[in-house]
C-alpha cells in the first residue's frame, strides 16, 4: 500500500535520504535469530529476527516501551547487568553467537560500543573520559599513542576544536550537547566495529541534534551504526533501515525509504503517519 | 477543655527536652569548671606519674592516637571490601543477606563484649599480647559494622548510568568498581570512617578487658607496645579519692572533647565539601 | 594472569573480608563457650544462675551471678524510667509538633548527646549527679545505683528519641489526616493514632535501649561501686556484670585460673541477655516495617 499524500514530509525525506538499492547491500553483520527476551517471568521480546548490514544506519522506531532500548542492548549484551534476565534465540555478530557460554563479554562490548541516552560522561577530565576506554582495555603503549588516539577521538565526534584547549578540565562543565559528543568520542576511541546509539538526541536542542545526525551520517562510512529513536523523522533523515517495533515484537523491517512511503504492515502505516502510538 | 490538654502536653513534652538540653549543659558546664583550670602546654607534655601536679597526658595522647591510627588501618580496607561485596557483587544471594544478618547484630553487641573477644583471640591465642596491635584488631572489629554500613551508603550515590558507561566500554566489574565506583564514592567513605573512629576513640571498656594498662609512663614506641589511652587514664584519675586526680580527670576529658570535636568537625567538613564538588 | 582469573581472586577477596563478619560472631561465641564450658566444669551451671553469693576474688568463693544480674536490673531500670517516657515525648513532639526549624537545631544536639564518650558521663554521675542528689538524699551512698542509672538514662534518650520518631514517622499521613479531620487535638492523635500504629516500631526501640543499657560500662564501673549485692535499693553500692569484668581485667588475674574464668562466665550471660534482646528489637522491627512498607 502507499501512504496518501496527507503524510509527504517523511516520504519526502526518506526519498532525499535514500541511497541506491545496490549500495545498500554490504556484508551481513549482525544477524538476529527468533530472540526472546525476559524479564524474570515477563516477556519483553518476542520472536525477533532481524539482519543488520555493516557500513549502514539502521533505526529501530516504536512507541515508548515497545522494547526497542531493550533489544538494543542485548546486542552487547548490556542486560546482563540487570540481575533476572533470559535471553532465547540467536544473536550473531560476524557469524558468530554472541551469547554462547564461554564468550567473553568484555570483549564483545570492546567491538560492539554503547551511547546512552542521557549522557554520562564520568566526572573526570575531557581527557580522562576519552582515556579510560583505551586504558583498561590496554590499546596504547605511550602516553603519546594515548594523547593522538584521544584527539584522534575528539575529532571523529566532531568536538575536538571545542575542547583541544581545555582537555584537563572537568567533563561536567560541558554543555548537554557537548556532553553527548564526548560520550560518542568515547566510544569510538576503543575503536569498535558496531555503534549502538540509543535515543542519543532525545535530550538536546535541535542545533545539538543535527549536529549528531550530521556525525551519525558521517560515522557510518567506518562504522555500523544502530540508532534508537522515537523521533521518526530523524529516522527518515539518517539511516538506511528501519525496523519497526511493537509491544516487543518486530512488525517490519524494511529500507527507510520504502518504510516511510510504502510500508506493508497497516500498523505501520498507521504508527508512521500518527494513526497510533 | 481539650485544647487546654493539648497545650499541656506541648508544654510537659518541650519541659522534657528543655531538661535534657539542661543536663548536657551541666555536664559541660561541671566538666569545664573542674578542669579548665588544669589545662596547660605541661598537661599535654608531661606523662603519668604518681604525684597528681606533675601529672599529665602525652603518655595517654600518644597512646590513643596510635590505636586509633592503627584501627583506622585495620578496619577501613577490610570494611570497604565488605562494603563492596554486599553492594556490587553480593546482593540479594542468601549469603550475602546472612552477612548482613550477623553486620547488624553484631553492631548491636556491647563494647566490652568485643573485649573479651580480643582478650581471648588476639591477646592469648595469637600470642599478639596486650599490645596496641591487640587493642587496635579489637577496636577494627568493632568499628567494621558502622565503617561498612555508611561505605556502603556512600556507594549507593553513585549513579547507576556511570558503572553502565563503564560496562559499555568492555570494563569488568572490578576495573568499573576501582576506576569509577569508589573514586566517586571516596568522600563519603572517608567522612563514615572519621566518624567511627571518633567514636572509637572514646572507647574504654574493650581496652580495658584485653589489657591496656592503667598505669604506663611512657609513650608507645611501636605496635607491639603496651599501651594506654586518654579514657583510660582519665578512668583511672577518677578513680582515686584525692580531689588533685578529679581535676586532671576533668582536664583530661577536655582534651579528649577536643580531639572528638576535631574530629566530628574535620569529617563534616569534608563531607560538605564533597557535596558541594559533587554539584559541580 | 588473565583478566577473569584475577577478576574471581578479587571476587574471592572480597567475600571473605564480607564473610569475617560471621568470622567474628563465631569467635564472640567460641571464645565465651569455651571459657564457660571450663567454668561450669567446676560450678555447676544452677549454683551460677540462681546462687545469691558472687565472690570469686575472695578467699570463700562463691559463684552466684544473681547480685551481679540485679544489680545490672537495677541500674538499667531505673535508666529506662529517665529514657523511655522522656526519649518517647521528645520524640512525640519533634514529630508531630515542633517546626522545622527547632528540628534542625534539636537533632544535632541529641546527637551530641548520644556521642559523648561514656567516661564522660562516668565522671558526670560521680562527681556531679551523686553530691547533687546527697543534698536532697541524706542517706545516699557515695557509690550507688540511683546517680549512674539516671545519668545512664540520659545517655540513652537520644537512641529512645531518634528511633521512636523514625517509627512514628513511617506512619502515613493519611492516618493522622484522617483524625484531624474528625476534630481531633495534635495529642489526641499523636496518643490514639500514631504512637498505636507505631506500636512494634517503639516497642523495638524500647528493647534496644534496655539492652544498651544491660551491657553499659563505664558509667557503672566509675559511679555504681564493686560490691556485689543483692538489693532493691538504689541507694548503695552495687556492681554490675559489665563493672565485674573491668574490676577483674584491671587486676593481675592469670589465665588458666577460675578468676580468670568468670568473666568469660558472665561476658556469656551478658551476650545472651543483650543478643535476645536484639533478636527481639530485630523482629519486631521488621514486623513494623512489613506494615508499613
Amino acid at each position: 500500500m502507499t501512504l496518501s499524500p496527507t503524510v509527504p514530509s517523511l516520504s519526502g525525506i526518506a526519498k532525499r535520504a535514500g541511497q541506491s538499492a545496490a549500495s545498500l547491500h554490504t556484508p551481513l553483520k549482525i544477524d538476529v535469530d527468533r530472540l526472546n527476551f525476559y524479564y524474570g517471568e515477563k516477556r519483553a521480546l518476542d520472536g525477533i529476527s532481524i539482519q543488520i548490514r555493516s557500513n549502514l544506519v539502521t533505526a529501530f522506531i516504536g512507541p515508548s516501551g515497545c522494547g526497542k532500548s531493550t533489544f538494543l542492548r542485548t546486542l552487547n549484551r548490556m542486560n546482563d547487568i540487570i540481575p533476572g534476565t533470559r535471553v532465547e534465540g540467536k544473536v550473531e555478530i560476524d557469524g558468530q553467537s554472541i551469547y554462547d557460554s564461554g564468550v567473553d563479554v568484555v570483549a564483545l562490548r570492546r567491538r560492539v560500543g554503547m551511547v546512552f541516552q542521557k549522557s554520562n560522561p564520568f566526572p573526570k577530565s575531557i581527557f580522562e573520559n576519552i582515556a579510560y576506554g583505551l586504558r583498561i582495555n590496554g590499546l596504547t603503549k605511550s602516553k603519546a599513542e594515548m594523547a593522538e588516539r584521544v584527539e584522534e577521538s575528539l575529532r571523529q565526534a566532531a568536538i575536538w576544536d571545542e575542547v583541544k584547549d581545555r582537555l584537563q578540565e572537568s567533563a561536567l562543565a560541558l554543555s548537554g550537547g557537548q556532553q553527548q559528543r564526548l560520550c560518542i568520542a568515547r566510544a569510538l576511541a576503543i575503536r569498535p566495529e558496531i555503534l549502538l546509539m540509543d535515543e542519543p538526541a532525545s535530550a538536546l536542542d535541535p542545533i545539538a541534534t543535527q549536529r549528531i545526525e550530521e556525525l551519525i551520517y558521517d560515522l557510518k562510512k567506518t562504522y555500523t551504526i544502530v540508532i534508537v529513536t522515537h523521533n521518526m523523522q530523524q529516522a527518515a533523515r539518517v539511516s538506511d533501515f528501519t525496523a519497526f517495533f511493537w509491544l516487543g515484537r518486530l512488525v517490519e523491517f524494511d529500507r527507510t525509504d520504502k518504510m516511510f512511503t510504502a510500508p506493508a504492515e497497516k500498523l505501520t502505516e498507521d504508527y508512521v503517519t500518527g494513526r497510533c502510538g | 477543655m481539650r485544647k487546654h490538654v493539648d497545650l499541656l502536653f506541648q508544654i510537659v513534652s518541650l519541659t522534657t527536652l528543655i531538661v535534657a538540653l539542661a543536663a548536657l549543659g551541666a555536664l559541660v558546664y561541671d566538666i569545664f569548671t573542674d578542669g579548665a583550670s588544669r589545662l596547660s602546654w605541661t598537661f599535654l607534655t608531661n606523662i603519668a606519674s604518681r604525684n597528681a601536679d606533675e601529672a599529665g597526658v602525652y603518655h595517654a595522647l600518644m597512646g590513643s592516637i596510635w590505636v586509633i591510627a592503627l584501627t583506622g588501618a585495620l578496619a577501613l580496607p577490610v570494611g570497604v571490601a565488605a562494603a563492596i561485596y554486599l553492594e556490587e557483587y553480593g546482593t540479594r544471594s542468601r549469603i550475602a543477606r546472612f552477612i548482613e544478618l550477623n553486620i547488624s547484630n553484631l553492631a548491636a553487641v556491647p563494647s566490652i563484649i568485643y573485649g573479651l573477644l580480643g582478650l581471648g583471640l588476639f591477646v592469648r591465642l595469637m600470642g599478639m599480647g596486650q599490645s596496641v596491635m591487640a587493642g587496635a584488631a579489637t577496636l577494627a572489629l568493632l568499628a567494621l559494622p558502622v565503617v561498612i554500613l555508611s561505605t556502603r551508603e556512600a556507594l549507593r550515590t553513585v549513579p547507576g548510568t556511570i558503572r553502565e558507561g563503564s560496562y559499555a566500554l568492555g570494563a569488568t566489574k572490578w576495573q568499573t568498581i576501582w576506576n569509577q565506583v569508589l573514586p566517586m564514592a571516596l568522600p563519603g567513605i572517608l567522612t563514615g570512617l572519621i566518624l567511627s573512629l571518633s567514636r572509637a576513640i572514646g572507647e574504654t571498656a574493650p581496652l580495658i578487658t584485653i589489657g591496656a594498662l592503667t598505669y604506663i609512663p611512657f609513650a608507645p614506641d611501636s605496635v607491639w607496645s603496651k599501651f594506654t589511652v586518654l579514657p583510660i587514664q582519665i578512668f583511672n584519675w577518677v578513680s582515686r579519692p584525692q580531689a588533685e586526680f578529679k581535676t586532671n580527670a576533668a582536664a583530661g576529658i577536655l582534651v579528649l572533647l577536643a580531639l572528638l570535636l576535631t574530629m566530628n568537625a574535620v569529617a563534616i567538613i569534608a563531607r560538605d565539601r564533597s557535596q558541594r564538588q559533587g554539584r559541580a | 594472569m588473565s583478566t577473569r582469573t584475577l577478576e574471581w581472586i578479587i571476587e574471592r577477596l572480597l567475600f571473605l573480608c564480607a564473610a569475617l563478619s560471621v568470622l567474628t560472631t563465631a569467635g564472640i561465641i567460641g571464645v565465651l563457650a569455651l571459657e564457660t564450658y571450663e567454668f561450669l566444669r567446676e560450678v555447676p551451671l544452677l549454683d551460677f544462675l540462681t546462687g545469691t553469693e558472687w565472690t570469686p576474688l575472695f578467699a570463700n568463693q562463691r559463684f552466684g551471678v544473681l547480685p551481679l544480674v540485679v544489680g545490672t536490673m537495677l541500674v538499667s531500670a531505673i535508666a529506662m524510667v529517665v529514657a523511655l517516657p522522656m526519649g518517647l515525648l521528645t520524640a512525640i513532639y519533634l514529630s508531630e509538633y515542633s517546626p522545622s526549624g527547632l528540628r534542625r537545631v534539636v537533632k544535632p544536639i541529641l546527637e551530641i548527646l548520644a556521642g559523648v564518650p561514656t567516661v564522660v558521663y562516668g565522671y558526670f554521675a560521680l562527681t556531679f549527679v551523686t553530691p547533687l542528689l546527697q543534698q536532697f538524699l541524706p542517706g545516699l551512698s557515695g557509690f550507688n545505683a540511683l546517680s549512674p542509672g539516671l545519668v545512664m538514662g540520659l545517655m540513652i534518650l537520644p537512641l529512645v528519641s531518634s528511633l521512636s520518631e523514625d517509627a512514628m514517622r513511617a506512619v502515613p499521613r493519611g492516618l493522622r489526616e484522617g483524625s484531624y479531620a474528625l476534630g481531633a487535638t495534635r495529642m489526641q492523635t499523636a496518643l490514639s493514632v500514631v504512637v498505636p500504629a507505631a506500636f512494634s516500631g517503639i516497642t523495638a526501640a524500647f528493647i534496644l535501649a534496655v539492652s544498651r543499657a544491660i551491657g553499659e560500662t563505664m558509667i557503672v564501673a566509675i559511679a555504681a561501686g564493686q560490691q556485689p549485692r543483692l538489693t532493691g535499693n538504689p541507694f548503695v553500692p552495687i556492681e554490675t556484670m559489665t563493672a565485674y569484668i573491668v574490676q577483674v581485667s584491671l587486676g593481675d588475674t592469670p589465665q588458666g585460673t577460675i578468676e580468670y574464668r568468670t568473666i568469660f562466665a558472665v561476658g556469656m550471660l551478658l551476650f545472651v541477655m543483650t543478643f535476645g534482646l536484639n533478636l527481639i528489637s530485630t523482629w519486631l522491627r521488621e514486623r513494623f516495617r512489613e506494615e508499613y512498607a
